[in-house]
């Protein structure tokens, strides 16, 4: 189903896609008519040799075919290894290339790439994409994400009118190049829900769309973001994707998956967004904040960032397996989260596409080589095995003093895994074939020199690698995060493939949107408030998103950005939601993971019976409206009703979560108790009100919906309500009304509330409700 | 009436989803549960293109049930007769026996590694003459319906990373279950139900726990992941409306919805908003389908006195063996059961005993039961653990308790149906019960293997993650050609 879509939107959208200069690679195989008058190499043809030719003629040396390699010119121009009268590659003469016959020939012998690879020929159009690239001098280009980005110069518009800041002129140029026209501003009730749920994951309040629509003052905009900015909210919604990013969770992750006490590194997290930490100092920290000169405890608790990973606690196992594997998975995740690279594929042997060699993965690794640990530390067991050593703990008086975020109500012990490396340096081997005891060649720490060597005065420790992460002349690190941001509020990355930056990746389809931003966020201090803030003020973000059947056939996956993002919220927001409008949410940030309601069962049908989470033990009272993202994450188990919504499980690092609509989630929402006993207080609310039922139901909308409704839906809305209310039965309303542990009113009228109640849960379960609009 | 009404409400979202279809835009993961027919287009260019044209060729088995046997079953109690192993009961390990073999962290300090025999006896069954313990009649007696591999071996030897391997392919990581990978490749039969589902049951003896990972989709889209059914009174989470809303009223709500949506959806032009009125009528519909399946009260009195009395008690691993005949039935491609409790370091006699008598009659039952209704020949049934036991007691010896660590170099599993040929024993171990000394199949195999019956070809079921193609079989695996028919 999914891949039939995907085909058929290629086939429709490959035209626009080319000629953007913006599709992904299969993009390229669609457009039989237009070869570009230049052909470049980064964006034409250099997809096409990744896709089809690297696997066995690129940088694998391990399973490099007729010893010849496409990625590197010097070797593609000289004559053939095992043929010395041919050249793969003749600048300027198709017909003498051997790389243009191979993929043009029709005798299968010859043809390239060969039916055993399981990889499509090359289109009649790549072909000729091909030929015209050897025409023009067959000319490379080292790949566009190792290159540092430089800062475009902000391009001139015709509809300067249109334009909010410099976003607006890169985005708008593209747009003017392909005859489209930006969208009009989206209506003002609908640019609050989508800001305010952007900026702190929680809809607007009735108070803050009254007096946004009253406010017509020509900055009335700017005043509901900056006010959404300094609210300590910002920090929450902005932490869920580092969570994500970081595989934050509650439990060790194998087998028995016992509690681990990691949450005060979840409390910094939120306060470090909202105390606008700058994106160095971020992740510095969380790399080396233990490695910092007389480093703080709030530095050293940033490190656990590296100990949020999987830990074993099963018997028996072999140790240095398991320790390997926990470097492995930091190597892992500094590739991706950090870099935007898929640096783990040369774990096992050199990477297939990109130029980074197993040495320089293990290079990598080095770096994290050396934490004081083990594989197996502790089985299941008490309060004493929810960190592993190294870990810090935390005292009252420290939180009293200098951890003032962290919220612990308790006097209990409380510890949590950090970084801290031994004195001795513990050697580092290449594994062969990743294998944790077969050692290779010794290597010493060090990063892959085709995005920037690690050469000079860094130190050779993890601070050292935090430095040349943030060095100018480092290609990725600030393109990665600004990409990364421009997702949370698009729905997409500049490079759709977030994760992947590298040959195999997406290409940028604004690459000089994605230098300016980055080079202006990296000279402006790595501000990430500053960041949001240009983003969300563009005109590009507040277009409506009104889609026209145009724009749909012309744009399906809004790639020119010609309309503003419509989304379905994370799972966590989704809850969020339903919580807030109904007045039911707990508005504490931070401490403990918390087990609201789920269904029976799921926790103890899977478990070994060890542990403190062998059996759900769900909380009560003002805990159980606690938001998403403080819910309990066990890894083997994660929360049902956030998994379906597409909710990461944390096994490991994760930048990008997918997005999709099932019948599954329809159920969550029509029968989790959240969103019933939701449906049900607001409801009472309302009756609670002295005013007519049609007010209610508007009031109830505008609180799910954050606008107004039209006459047409208040007026199904209504008689719905009407039919309710004369259908339902006392013993009906009394059966509803049970759900959820929330108490209704003593004096209730049972069968209106019931009626009301059915209603508000009609409003949550509209697809624009969960929807930033 | 109100059938024909929900009817036409059907039709008019399924042309426009079919209408939305044509205008291609996909974004939206629908997957198998929606249009279930897409996925049989066969010899249509673009899908052929994209995974190389599955089937790959004619498929002998159209679905799965996998009887997963958590926490590794011996295979020296089961159905690897070793007779050697009593003669030299309490006697050491030759250790030109146990070669290179590393050794989990419970016995690689032990002092001695004493040889123990199998507390229960064997006897041959069938034409085949296939050697079963006396702990599994009810499977002895459908020797001749199924295919012993007494010759499996794994990578892992720690239970976590070994079940990951055996249902994803990789120890490590977020692949795909094989399941999912099926639905991906195959799609589903049923459009009310899903294409893969998920039955858990646990035993007395000593259990390892499952992980929702071991079903999960992976990088798949969602729509591919397992499904779980439950014995509670949800059978799928958040299926059951809550108490005081009926049937009708559920259809009022969803005409509702339907209608205010549709006003959305003229004023935006998101064709997600058409995809979730579709979403809705098929949590609608799952909603009368599921529990039509999970109803057994309408089968036959023969048919729960060959499962046994547990069949009707829901949760056990007879009621989810009869179910699993259900959903198969009823077109659900993979049905993977997972039995938990086997994990027998130590107390093996007794516990093993009371594992067994939880899975014999049913396992049995279940594949007399496909080949009474005709569909054993087009459904693969799949029997095993994780990985095999050591043939060396762990801890204190004794003849009437002992207990057995793990094993990943050699175990057995049995299949039947789906191409397999039945009545069968194939590969075959030293006289230890240690090593494989003729026809070894890997887990890669395995996989290969199950696809191949499916009519796949592993290397051509593909999927392209973070810039590699991905398989279930890795770069690795091989048909196992002698067993297949």
């Amino acid at each position: 189903m999914f891949r039939k879509l995907h085909l058929v939107w290629l086939l429709i959208a490959g035209c626009i896609l080319y000629c953007l200069h913006a599709c992904n690679s299969a993009g390229q195989q669609m457009d039989e008519e237009r070869v570009p008058d230049t052909v470049s190499y980064n964006f034409n043809i250099r997809p096409i040799l990744s896709d089809k030719c690297f696997k066995c003629h690129g940088p694998d040396a391990g399973h490099r075919e007729a010893d010849l390699r496409l990625d590197l010119p010097e070797i593609a121009y000289s004559a053939l290894k095992d043929n010395p009268e041919a050249h793969a590659l003749v600048p300027g003469d198709p017909s003498l290339s051997e790389v243009y016959r191979r993929i043009s020939t029709k005798d299968t012998a010859e043809q390239m790439p060969p039916a055993s690879s399981n990889l499509k020929k090359l289109s009649p159009f790549e072909v000729d994409l091909v030929k015209k690239w050897i025409k023009q001098g067959a000319r490379y280009e080292k790949h566009w994400a190792f290159v540092a980005p430089r800062a475009h110069p902000v391009p001139q518009v015709k509809n300067t009118d249109w334009v909010k800041n410099p976003i607006d002129n890169f985005v708008l140029q593209k747009m003017e190049q392909k005859g489209f026209e930006p969208n009009a501003e989206a209506d003002k009730e609908r640019l609050l829900k989508r800001v305010s749920l952007d900026l702190t994951g929680l809809p607007p309040s009735l108070k803050m769309m009254d007096s946004f629509l009253a406010d017509r003052s020509p900055d009335a905009y700017q005043k509901v973001v900056d006010q959404l900015m300094a609210a300590p909210q910002y920090g929450e919604k902005m932490a869920l994707h580092w969570l994500d990013v970081s595989r934050y969770a509650d439990s060790h992750g194998y087998q028995d998956d016992n509690y681990r006490s990691q949450w005060p590194w979840r409390d910094w997290v939120i306060h470090a967004f909202n105390e606008n930490l700058p994106y160095d100092k971020f992740i510095t920290w969380q790399l080396a904040g233990d490695q910092l000169p007389n480093a703080t405890k709030e530095q050293i608790l940033a490190t656990a960032f590296n100990r949020n990973h999987k830990i074993t606690e099963e018997g028996g196992v072999i140790d240095e397996e398991y320790r390997v594997s926990y470097v492995t998975d930091r190597t892992n995740t500094f590739g991706k989260a950090m870099l935007g690279v898929t640096l783990e594929c040369a774990h096992c042997h050199d990477h297939k596409y990109d130029p980074f060699s197993q040495k320089e993965y293990y290079a990598v690794f080095a770096f994290f080589n050396s934490v004081k640990e083990v594989g197996l530390q502790s089985t299941v067991g008490g309060a004493e095995t929810y960190a592993k050593r190294p870990m810090m703990q935390i005292s009252n008086d420290d939180i009293k003093k200098v951890l003032k975020f962290i919220n612990k109500q308790d006097t209990d012990k409380l510890i949590v895994s950090i970084m801290a490396d031994s004195d001795k340096v513990r050697p580092t081997y290449i594994l062969k074939r990743g294998n944790y005891d077969t050692h290779g060649d010794e290597v010493t720490a060090g990063t892959p020199k085709s995005i920037l060597p690690f050469t000079g005065n860094y130190p050779k420790n993890r601070l050292g690698l935090s430095e040349w992460l943030f060095n100018k002349n480092n290609p990725l690190t600030a393109r990665v995060f600004v990409n990364q941001v421009w997702q949370e509020f698009f729905g997409k990355g500049i490079v759709k493939s977030s994760g992947d930056f590298g040959m195999q990746g997406d290409l940028p389809s604004h690459p000089e949107l994605l230098d300016w931003l980055s080079v202006d966020f990296r000279d402006h201090g790595w501000d990430m408030k500053r960041l949001v803030k240009q983003v969300v003020m563009s005109a590009t973000y507040r277009q409506s998103a009104v889609v026209s059947p145009e724009k749909l056939k012309n744009d399906p996956d809004n790639i020119l950005f010609a309309r503003g993002p419509r989304n379905r919220l994370p799972a966590e927001f989704v809850r969020d939601l339903v919580l807030a409008s109904s007045g039911l949410l707990n508005r504490k940030i931070g401490g403990p993971s918390v087990n609201p309601y789920q269904p029976p069962g799921l926790w103890e049908n899977a478990t070994s019976g060890r542990g403190q989470l062998a059996t759900y033990k769900q909380v009560h009272g003002p805990d159980l409206y606690r938001r998403g993202m403080y819910t309990l994450i066990k890894r083997t188990v994660p929360p049902a009703s956030l998994a379906i919504f597409d909710a990461s499980n944390r096994d490991q690092c994760e930048v990008k979560r997918l997005r999709t609509n099932t019948p599954l989630q329809a159920l969550v929402m029509l029968n989790d108790p959240t969103v019933l006993e939701s449906a049900r207080v607001l409801a009472a609310k309302l009756l609670h009100d002295n005013s007519q039922s049609k007010d209610k139901i508007i009031k109830a909308f505008r609180l799910v919906m954050c606008r107004h409704p039209q006459e047409k839906e208040l007026a199904i809305l209504t008689a719905y309500y009407n039919e309710e209310l004369k259908s339902m039965t006392k013993a009906d309303a009394d059966k509803l009304l049970k759900v959820g542990e929330y108490p209704v009113p003593a004096n209730a009228d049972k069968v209106k509330l019931a009626a009301m109640m059915k209603v508000v849960d009609a409003m949550y379960n509209l697809e624009e409700a969960i929807t930033k609009t | 009436m109100e059938k024909d009404f929900l009817e036409s409400r059907l039709n008019i979202n399924r042309r426009r989803f079919l209408s939305r279809l044509s205008l291609g835009i996909g974004s939206a993961a629908l997957g198998s549960l929606l249009i279930p027919d897409l996925f049989s287009g066969k010899g249509e260019e673009a899908e052929a293109d994209f995974i190389a044209g599955i089937p790959n060729f004619a498929p002998k088995a159209k679905r799965v049930i996998y009887l997963f046997q958590d926490g590794a079953p011996s295979q020296l109690e089961s159905f690897d007769y070793k007779p050697k192993l009593r003669e030299m009961m309490g006697q050491e390990l030759p250790p030109s026996v146990r070669g290179n073999q590393i050794l989990t962290g419970m016995t690689a300090k032990q002092a001695s590694f004493p040889l123990v025999g199998s507390f229960y006896d064997f006897k041959q069954y069938g034409e085949s003459r296939a050697w079963i313990s006396d702990l599994f009649p009810h499977i002895g007696k459908i020797a001749d319906d199924i295919c012993i591999i007494r010759s499996m071996n794994t990578d892992a030897i720690n239970h976590d990373p070994a079940l990951t391997f055996f249902q994803t392919g990789a120890q490590q990581g977020n692949r795909p279950s094989m399941g999912s990978w099926v639905s991906y490749g195959l799609g589903s039969e049923n459009k009310n139900l899903p294409a893969f589902t998920v039955l858990l049951s646990k035993g007395k003896g000593n259990g390892q726990g499952v992980y929702s990972k071991l079903w999960s989709n992976g990088f798949l889209d969602s729509i591919h992941q397992g499904v779980q059914f439950s014995s509670g009174e949800d059978p799928i989470l958040y299926l059951n409306d809550p108490e005081g809303l009926n049937r009708h009223e559920r259809r009022k709500m969803l005409d509702n919805l339907a209608a205010l949506n549709d006003i959305n959806y003229k004023e935006f032009g998101d064709p997600e908003i058409n995809t979730k009125i579709q979403q809705y009528e098929m949590a609608y519909r799952m909603q009368t389908a599921v529990p039509e399946i999970m109803d057994v009260s309408k089968e036959s009195d023969d048919i729960v006195k060959m499962y046994g009395p547990e069949c009707l008690i829901p949760g056990t691993y007879a009621a989810n063996c009869l179910l699993a005949r259900k959903l198969s039935e009823n077109g659900v491609r993979f049905v993977q059961l997972y039995h938990q409790g086997w994990d027998q370091h130590n107390n093996l006699p007794q516990e093993m005993a009371g594992q067994a008598k939880d899975v014999d009659q049913a396992s049995a039952a279940l594949v007399t039961d496909l080949k009474q209704r005709g569909l054993l020949d087009e459904t693969l049934v799949i029997w095993g653990g994780e990985f095999g036991r050591t043939n060396y007691s762990q801890g204190k010896l004794d003849a009437a308790n002992y207990g057995r660590d793990h094993h990943p170099r050699c175990f057995s599993v049995w299949m039947a149906g789906g191409g397999i040929k039945p009545g069968m024993v194939y590969g075959e171990s030293d006289e230890f019960g240690y090593n494989i000394v003729k026809d070894p199949v890997h887990v890669h195999d395995f996989h290969a293997t199950i696809l191949n019956q499916l009519g796949i070809d592993h290397t051509k079921l593909t999927f392209k993650s973070q810039g590699r193609r991905y398989r279930l079989t890795d770069v690795a695996g091989n048909v196992v050609k002698g067993i297949i028919t």
